[in-house]
């Protein structure tokens, strides 16, 4: 990691954190949030990551497979993932790229992500009952 | 060549009034045209003038691309617009163009009789001449009617893709014509906008006017669903008539995981179903 690398801040609300991706990711920022993300899963026991792409206007194939990436990532660790706020070029884009992210949940905002989840750390808490 | 111009040039000089009523006589006798004659009247006049501008400034008047031409290409444009707008045809227009010929070949006849060589000469001069003038007007009436076609298409492009709101949270596109990839690319666009402007959760896309779908069409379907996951929303595929059912399972196309049914009330029905919503009869 090169010194005054932009990082991406990732905020705990609970059991979920939040990612904001407020400036067009570099690669290097992606495998930097790829790393941060990780390690704050297992160090805070998050069972949920909604990542708001809703500023995000520019896209390519590396960054639509990091998405796919951090979602497996976390999945693996225990936590849902759901990607917010795609605007529609982006969408168009990453469609057009071939890369439909499947097996990623995605919502129209924050609010309808946080639903999601709600919904699904239910599930999970009355299964583990 | 020149010479032959200046021939024209004398003409329009002394006679313009008697070539223009001649010319007027002609164009009634020949292109058999119903258009009021008062504009018929404004528009041969300053297409005269224009060629009388151009003859006078003594430039090559082959292909008419001096600065002294342009009043004359002016006013051929004049005419032909004008004529494609009002619904004259191509060959009337050029008709009109073409009935200055017999005028002017008169004229040259009588002013020339005594010198047969310069007479010819004259007369091949105000045929190639005429006959360009023709060309011209052609070319500019074929363009008028191209950008007619253009703008229509555009605004078939636009009018056979709205996006309705059915109920809160659930949008409808009643998709009519054939899907290509221009038509997907303007649907998607303006369904993905409205998605967002209005935080709908259901798309339904309608096919019942979709006259075929092949592989590609198919494709194009896909992708649309495809982005609409993307952003968040679901979708629902509506319309789907027995025969194109067939053709898609023949087809072998793969609709897994998409939701489909076979009229928009179906469609409708299950989005009021997710919603959570139940319709009732108020009296039975």
């Amino acid at each position: 990691m090169t010194e005054g690398q932009q990082r991406i801040p990732i905020l705990r609300m609970g059991k979920c954190l939040l990612v904001t991706i407020q400036v067009d990711l570099q690669d290097q920022t992606a495998l930097a949030l790829q790393d941060d993300l990780s390690a704050k899963i297992d160090q805070v026991g998050a069972s949920g990551v909604i990542i708001d792409i809703s500023a995000l206007e520019i896209v390519d194939s590396f960054i639509g497979r990091m998405l796919a990436g951090i979602s497996g990532i976390a999945s693996v660790l225990g936590a849902t993932t759901v990607v917010v706020g795609m605007q529609p070029a982006v969408a168009i884009t990453l469609v057009e790229l071939g890369l439909s992210l499947q097996g990623v949940k995605t919502a129209l905002n924050v609010e309808r992500g946080m639903q999601i989840l709600a919904g699904t750390i239910d599930e999970v808490d009355t299964s583990g009952d | 060549m020149s010479d032959d111009l200046t021939v024209i040039g004398q003409i329009l000089e002394s006679d313009r009034a008697a070539v223009l009523q001649d010319w007027l006589g002609e164009i009634r006798a020949t292109a058999g045209l119903g258009a009021s004659t008062k504009t018929l009247n404004a528009d041969t006049e300053s297409l005269l003038k224009g060629l009388d501008k151009g003859i006078k400034s003594g430039q090559d008047g082959t292909h008419l691309d001096g600065t002294a031409w342009e009043a004359l290409k002016d006013a051929l444009e004049e005419l032909s617009s004008s004529g494609a707008a009002q619904g004259i045809s191509a060959a009337q227009t050029s008709a009109v163009v073409m009935a200055l010929k017999r005028p002017l070949f008169e004229r040259v006849q009588a002013r020339l009789a005594n010198d047969p060589v310069r007479m010819a000469s004259g007369i091949w001069t105000v045929s190639t001449l005429v006959d360009r003038l023709s060309q011209f007007t052609l070319a500019t009436y074929q363009k008028t009617r191209e950008a007619v076609i253009a703008r229509q298409q555009q605004e078939l492009l636009e009018l056979s893709t709205p996006v309705v709101k059915l109920w809160e949270g659930v949008l409808a596109v009643p998709m009519i014509g054939t899907l290509d990839s221009n038509r997907t690319q303007l649907v998607m666009e303006s369904l993905l906008q409205r998605i967002v402007d209005t935080g709908s959760e259901l798309a339904i896309i309608d096919i019942t006017g979709v006259p075929t779908v092949d592989t590609l069409v198919a494709q194009h379907l896909l992708k649309t669903v495809t982005a609409i996951r993307l952003m968040g929303a679901d979708c629902i595929i509506s319309g789907i008539r027995p025969q194109i059912a067939q053709t898609i399972v023949h087809l072998g196309i793969d609709l897994q995981g998409i939701t489909t049914k076979a009229s928009l009330a179906d469609a409708l029905a299950l989005a009021l179903k997710r919603g959570g919503y139940i319709v009732t009869r108020a009296k039975a």
